[in-house]
């Protein structure tokens, strides 16, 4: 999934950034596409995974919620178990490294429902570098445990009160910081979305969900999956699961935006679905705008999809008709939450409800002889608060 | 060189004047202020306007220019009602005005479209700080064919490779960054700029002007005298931010770009390269580079 020109994706991507930020993307580039061709780097990432993340995350039936939803075979695949909690440590794992070798002595992270930053933290305390982590104060609030979490690890939180005080907001002050410290200071950049190079970088290392989760699949069933699931934010768990398959053409890939209150309403996250094109944090994708070009303000009960805007892999996706996208409103997503808690024991994150609701849809439509595969991104211990426990 | 922009700078440098552009954001305290606002810089003096289109996610300012921008937005200022402020205003004055801001919002219907309504409209430029040289190249040509200034910045970090390709792209004049760091307010005028503008003098006949973080007349002098000029942003909005009422805020206005226009107007040209420059075509010229 690549085109002629770096970086991008058919017509998405592409490196929109201020003049002041482009020698450290340039070198960030660099220093990228060494790593890459280094073994010696893939074995100490490869290392990490597994004696320090835990890696490889099982794949397994769901037996009850298959029988209970009476369709498709459903497969979790239990990123939900990766150390922190969510597949974003694959990422930070991987870019940690990459900061290493690049002799940067600061990390900078956003981070929406928190995952992200808690992955950010770790990384930093297992490797002793100084951690600064951007959450606007309104996810603050809805993911305190994160916040605690964070703190913990030895990162600082540094509240963001701008905007909307969500994922967007954060992301504009962590660019904003990196601008201003940008000779010692490196942007772990938390998902598919920002500009060249990081959607490529991310998704490389994300790329290992959907290595394992293809292996384990045939090993289990010899064939592999009739459709994969999993939730859009940024859409790093999505590309992330997805890539290992994108030559398996009949294997259908379905991405669960944030239907919030209804895509009707306009309070939603669906940029996918109801976004235009247009450039947001330096990348060209479909974004949540006014029609002068103005962002919106989204809304979703999952702050780790509540963003405007959606990796340019996913938009590529979405043109070329290889991934279909969809939504699932809060509500939905809850009600998810809770069945998959109920019948097989695990909470999911809100986020990867939302996936879980969809395929519930799906499982019903594909049939008892069809194989599907959720990605469980994340674990839901975070969204637990016991004044809204029923 | 646009025309307007070329009128006005090229006897201004000639005589030995430094030049003095001011950045307000369109629509803080509405488009009608604005108008007014822009009508007082003229007349105190200043050689053009730079004016913000106001973005929700401004990531490269700081908190003045933050704030103005959402004050702006609150007033349901857009790109099409900004682009015909400035035509109602080319009843009243020939100041050359460049539109800055951030891609987004010039995207939106599409790029053609803006760069004729604002070429019609009596904009002169645009300066899109996240429109990078490696990704401007159609706006370029849009921009070349209607007399369009093309206006990117410069930074301390830019390396070679990438000073030489933004000149490349550059009309007008160029856009020096004092700091690494977003707009807004410093106590002093960093000690490399010098250098910097050195930098860029060795390959381009373009204006060099310096701006972000200059924020008292003292620095706009001191920077008019390492550059062919200054730019001054966020101390301006602060003023007329401080202001109780739009008369007061124009007051304020008007009372800073004078004192900026006389801290910058009174430098004496001493620069030989400058000399150079005015004697020897305005029109883009790169030295040794191909365009």
């Amino acid at each position: 999934m690549t085109s002629s020109r770096k970086g991008w994706f058919g017509d998405y991507g592409g490196c929109y950034a201020p003049e002041v930020l482009m020698p450290a993307v340039e070198e960030l580039k660099r220093a990228f596409h060494q790593a890459r061709r280094d073994p010696g780097f893939k074995r100490e990432l490869d290392e990490l995974y597994r004696n320090y993340a835990g890696r490889p995350t099982p794949l397994d039936l769901a037996g009850r919620l298959t029988r209970a939803w009476g369709g498709a075979r459903v497969f979790l695949k239990r990123e939900d178990l990766n150390h922190t909690g969510s597949h974003k440590l694959n990422n930070c794992l991987g870019q940690v490294l990459l900061a290493r070798r690049m002799g940067k002595k600061r990390i900078i992270a956003e981070t929406g429902a928190g995952q992200h930053g808690v992955a950010a933290a770790t990384v930093c305390a297992r490797f002793g570098l100084p951690c600064r982590v951007y959450m606007g104060t309104e996810d603050m609030q809805r993911q305190a445990l994160n916040v605690y979490r964070m703190r913990l690890l030895g990162a600082e939180v540094a509240p963001v009160d701008s905007g909307t005080r969500t994922l967007k907001d954060a992301m504009n002050e962590a660019i904003r910081d990196w601008i201003t410290n940008v000779n010692n200071t490196y942007y772990l950049l938390g998902s598919v979305a920002g500009f060249d190079p990081y959607p490529t970088l991310v998704r490389e290392f994300q790329s290992i969900i959907g290595k394992e989760a293809r292996q384990q699949i045939l090993k289990r069933i010899h064939r592999l999956p009739n459709a994969i699931v999993a939730c859009v934010g940024g859409g790093s768990n999505a590309i992330g699961i997805f890539s290992a398959f994108l030559r398996d053409a009949k294997v259908r890939f379905y991405g669960v935006e944030a239907g919030g209150q209804g895509l009707s309403t306009g309070r939603h996250a669906a940029p996918l679905q109801r976004g235009r094109v247009g450039v947001l944090h330096g990348s060209r994708s479909y974004v949540m705008q006014d029609q002068y070009g103005q962002i919106l303000t989204t809304h979703s009960v999952a702050a780790g999809l509540d963003y405007p805007g959606v990796g340019p892999q996913l938009a590529f996706l979405k043109d070329s008709g290889r991934a279909e996208f969809t939504s699932v409103t809060d509500r939905q997503a809850l009600t998810a939450q809770k069945q998959m808690a109920r019948l097989e024991g695990i909470i999911p994150a809100t986020e990867s409800a939302h996936a879980v609701a969809y395929a519930k849809d799906l499982a019903g439509k594909l049939g008892p002889r069809a194989n599907i595969i959720i990605n469980v991104s994340g674990r839901g211990d975070k969204d637990l608060k016991p004044e809204g426990a029923s | 060189m646009s025309a307007r922009l070329m009128n006005r700078f090229k006897p201004e440098l000639a005589a030995g004047r430094k030049l003095f552009v001011p950045f307000i954001t369109a629509g803080d305290r509405g488009l009608d202020f604005t108008r007014r606002a822009i009508m007082a810089l003229a007349r105190a003096g200043a050689d053009a306007v730079e004016l913000g289109v106001p973005f929700s996610d401004p990531l490269a300012d700081g908190k003045i220019i933050q704030r103005s921008s959402h004050r702006a937005l609150e007033q349901g200022t857009n790109l099409p009602a900004i682009i015909s402020l400035v035509k109602s205003l080319r009843r009243e004055t020939d100041i050359p005005i460049l539109l800055m801001g951030y891609l987004n919002p010039f995207l939106q219907p599409n790029m053609p479209s803006n760069a004729s309504l604002a070429q019609a409209a009596g904009v002169d430029g645009f300066i899109i700080p996240d429109l990078t040289p490696e990704e401007a190249g159609s706006w370029i040509s849009i921009c070349r064919k209607k007399d369009l200034d093309t206006i990117f910045l410069v930074t301390p970090n830019s390396t070679s490779d990438r000073l030489k390709a933004i000149i490349r792209c550059s009309t007008g004049y160029i856009y020096y960054v004092s700091v690494t760091g977003t707009t807004g307010l410093r106590n002093k005028l960093p000690a490399d700029v010098r250098t910097g503008v050195a930098r860029i003098r060795r390959y381009s006949s373009l204006p060099i002007l310096v701006g972000f973080g200059i924020s008292t007349s003292r620095q706009a002098a001191d920077a008019a005298d390492i550059a062919d000029g200054v730019i001054v942003g966020s101390a301006l909005i602060q003023a007329m931010e401080q202001g109780s009422t739009d008369h007061d805020a124009l007051r304020r206005l008007r009372q800073l770009a004078e004192e900026m226009v006389k801290a910058v107007k009174g430098k004496k040209y001493n620069s030989l390269v400058a000399k150079v420059k005015c004697c020897s075509g305005w029109d883009h010229r790169a030295k040794g580079l191909k365009l």
